[in-house]
């Protein structure tokens, strides 16, 4: 058994638990602590990766408990790959926050530990109702998190997450245990293999299980029609927590690929013939509005919001296509517009800091501070979130494209993706020219932001300009991983060949 | 039993359900509170209803399925856990906002 397994869930627990303990050890100390906590993670988890790089699914049964019966983490390319993405984004935004921009308060590093450890959990375990019990560690914590600082706007936004999720962990809880209740088991790839099985009789049922398990992960992915809580919640949290926010929809779409790819697999006893043609027009219809709602938005933090919205309607239709190819462009563009929308939320927290009352509105407003550091930053994260060569958003779009195998998956992807390309163009350059160009008067003086805080968002920045040079690496890796996940009797295998550790018996 | 039992979780989600869209954070969380009753129960069911078989494992022939026993308390800690949350929650929103409407409208709009 690997311990290493383990650890990504470990680190953030402890150091949280420490940031908890030592509250008194001042600020200076807790951001060293955090940092120092969030490198060794992404130490581990780059391991973790190199590891999976052989093609080998490694289990690690708590308790030593044998699956399927026992509780397993399950470490797999999708897992390694999920870790180290998410590792790389807490690290740039706990960087941010640790230049003077983790106040109000001492609250801010722990809960975003406590963040990692659910993120971490749910990217490992492979077990269904485990990923449930992570889901409520993440949510708990984002809860804080999005009511970290004060305000009105908070309190009111923070309700409508809080209840709209509670109302979703029932919904999860209900789904589970009728797949619990039909098939007998709650390893994913064991409920995989038994749901193929099933008598006829009894298929419905699954089925009904499934599909309410997607009304979930489609909450949380912010999938229409259940995304309206989306701009309020991300606009109204402050900067590096709608930063590190952006991979919490990803969460909903690394679920609905994980389960439905081990617990739905083989076609789920026809499952995927009734499931399948549902995806496309909720991918469109997302996507549609996720534009729509970029053009529309007031605020740059709520055209941000919509464009998270666009990137899960973009990925759903990866979803839907439903091959090899498609998966593993759409896990490029997850990890890509995971790393820009967050460039994207610290660059408007520093923009919003300077223009003193106008905050984030989309009008004139007071000359910037440092205008031509952030306007450069602001051109090449838009140029990336929309597409344009060469950065890492047009290596993940033109793999979407070219994963269109069939001329109806042509018609609908390609439109889709050109047409949704030009109206954020619109819409990006409309609140960059209003940023940066359209200022009377003299700056506010206030919120510069310091040569760490730049270094943070232009590091992250950079990270995804090297994800599309570096393609040559990444593209392999992640059409491996998609191999991989299209094999789920690798994973029954993996489960089967386990054996237990046999130690001295006391 | 079956009949009975259905029709109880049946009871308590709609009324789970019809309480949390009202516009009032009180009705809400006894909404929320409900629904997740219900939903306990519907996971304690999934292990099937038997009345004869003993819990203990080792005492009888046959015994109940003990994993939605567990996976029912798991539910109960972290249902606990949540609505003490959101009462704490809406009671800060109520300070905050003057009210306690679920968007913070004042009183003059229809409830």
């Amino acid at each position: 058994m690997n311990h290493w397994i383990i650890i990504p869930i470990l680190l953030p627990l402890l150091t949280a638990l420490t940031l908890l303990i030592g509250a008194r050890m001042g600020m200076r100390r807790a951001r060293v602590v955090s940092l120092t906590s969030l490198v060794l993670l992404l130490g581990v988890e780059l391991y973790l990766l190199q590891l999976v790089a052989s093609d080998t699914i490694t289990l690690y049964a708590l308790g030593n408990w044998p699956p399927p019966f026992g509780i397993v983490l399950q470490l797999d390319r999708l897992a390694a790959l999920m870790l180290a993405m998410t590792g790389v984004l807490a690290l740039f935004c706990t960087a941010y926050a640790a230049c003077d921009r983790d106040g109000p308060g001492d609250s801010l590093h722990p809960l975003i530990h406590f963040l990692m450890l659910g993120l971490n959990g749910a990217f490992l375990t492979g077990d269904l109702f485990n990923l449930f019990v992570f889901f409520e560690v993440l949510l708990l914590a984002s809860y804080a998190l999005l009511l970290h600082g004060d305000g009105p706007r908070r309190a009111k936004a923070g309700l409508h997450y809080v209840v709209l999720n509670l109302a979703g962990s029932a919904l999860f809880l209900i789904a589970v245990s009728l797949l619990y209740g039909v098939t007998g088991t709650l390893n994913m790839a064991d409920m995989g293999a038994r749901v193929a099985a099933l008598d006829p009789a009894d298929r419905p049922l699954a089925h009904t299980g499934g599909l309410l398990l997607f009304v979930v992960f489609g909450l949380k992915a912010a999938i229409a029609p259940l995304y309206f809580w989306l701009p309020g919640a991300y606009a109204a949290a402050v900067g590096p927590v709608a930063a590190l926010f952006a991979v919490m929809t990803k969460v909903g779409i690394y679920s609905i690929v994980r389960v439905y790819g081990l617990a739905f697999s083989e076609g789920g006893a026809g499952f995927a013939e009734f499931f399948n043609p549902w995806l496309w027009p909720l991918a469109i219809v997302t996507l549609g509005l996720g534009v729509a709602g970029t053009l529309a938005a007031r605020g740059l933090r709520q055209q941000i919001a919509y464009l998270v919205i666009v990137s899960v309607g973009t990925l759903l239709l990866g979803i839907a296509m439903n091959s090899v190819a498609s998966l593993a462009a759409l896990l490029y563009y997850l990890v890509h517009s995971t790393w820009i929308c967050a460039v994207l939320f610290l660059l408007a927290d520093v923009l919003l800091q300077q223009r003193g009352t106008v905050a984030d509105t989309i009008a004139g407003g007071p000359r910037l501070l440092q205008g031509t550091s952030l306007g450069i930053l602001f051109f090449i994260a838009a140029a990336s979130v929309v597409g344009m060569p060469p950065t890492s958003g047009f290596v993940g779009k033109v793999g979407l494209m070219q994963a269109a195998a069939s001329p109806q998956q042509v018609m609908w992807v390609w439109p889709a993706l050109l047409l949704s390309g030009l109206f954020t163009i619109t819409a990006l350059s409309r609140s960059g020219s209003t940023f940066f160009w359209r200022t009377e008067g003299e700056a506010t003086g206030e919120g510069r932001a310091n040569a760490g805080a730049l270094t943070a968002i232009g590091g992250l920045l950079a990270l995804s300009i090297v994800l599309s040079f570096a393609g040559g690496w990444v593209l392999p890796y992640m059409e491996a991983t998609a191999v991989q996940l299209a094999d789920p009797e690798a994973y029954r295998q993996a489960a089967s060949a386990y054996q237990p550790i046999r130690g001295n018996s006391p | 039993m079956e009949a009975l039992i259905a029709a109880v979780i049946a009871v308590m989600t709609s009324c789970g359900v019809y309480l949390m869209l009202r516009a009032r954070t009180f009705t809400v969380i006894l909404g929320i509170t409900l629904l997740s009753y219900a939903v306990n129960i519907f996971i304690f069911v999934m292990g099937r209803l038997v009345s004869t078989n003993p819990a203990v494992i080792g005492s009888g022939e046959a015994y109940p399925d003990p994993v939605p026993q567990a996976l029912v308390l798991t539910a109960i800690v972290i249902g606990f856990a949540m609505t003490a949350f959101l009462l704490v929650l809406s009671l800060r929103a109520r300070a905050e906002l003057g009210n306690d409407h679920v968007d913070g409208r004042g009183e003059g709009s229809s409830s």
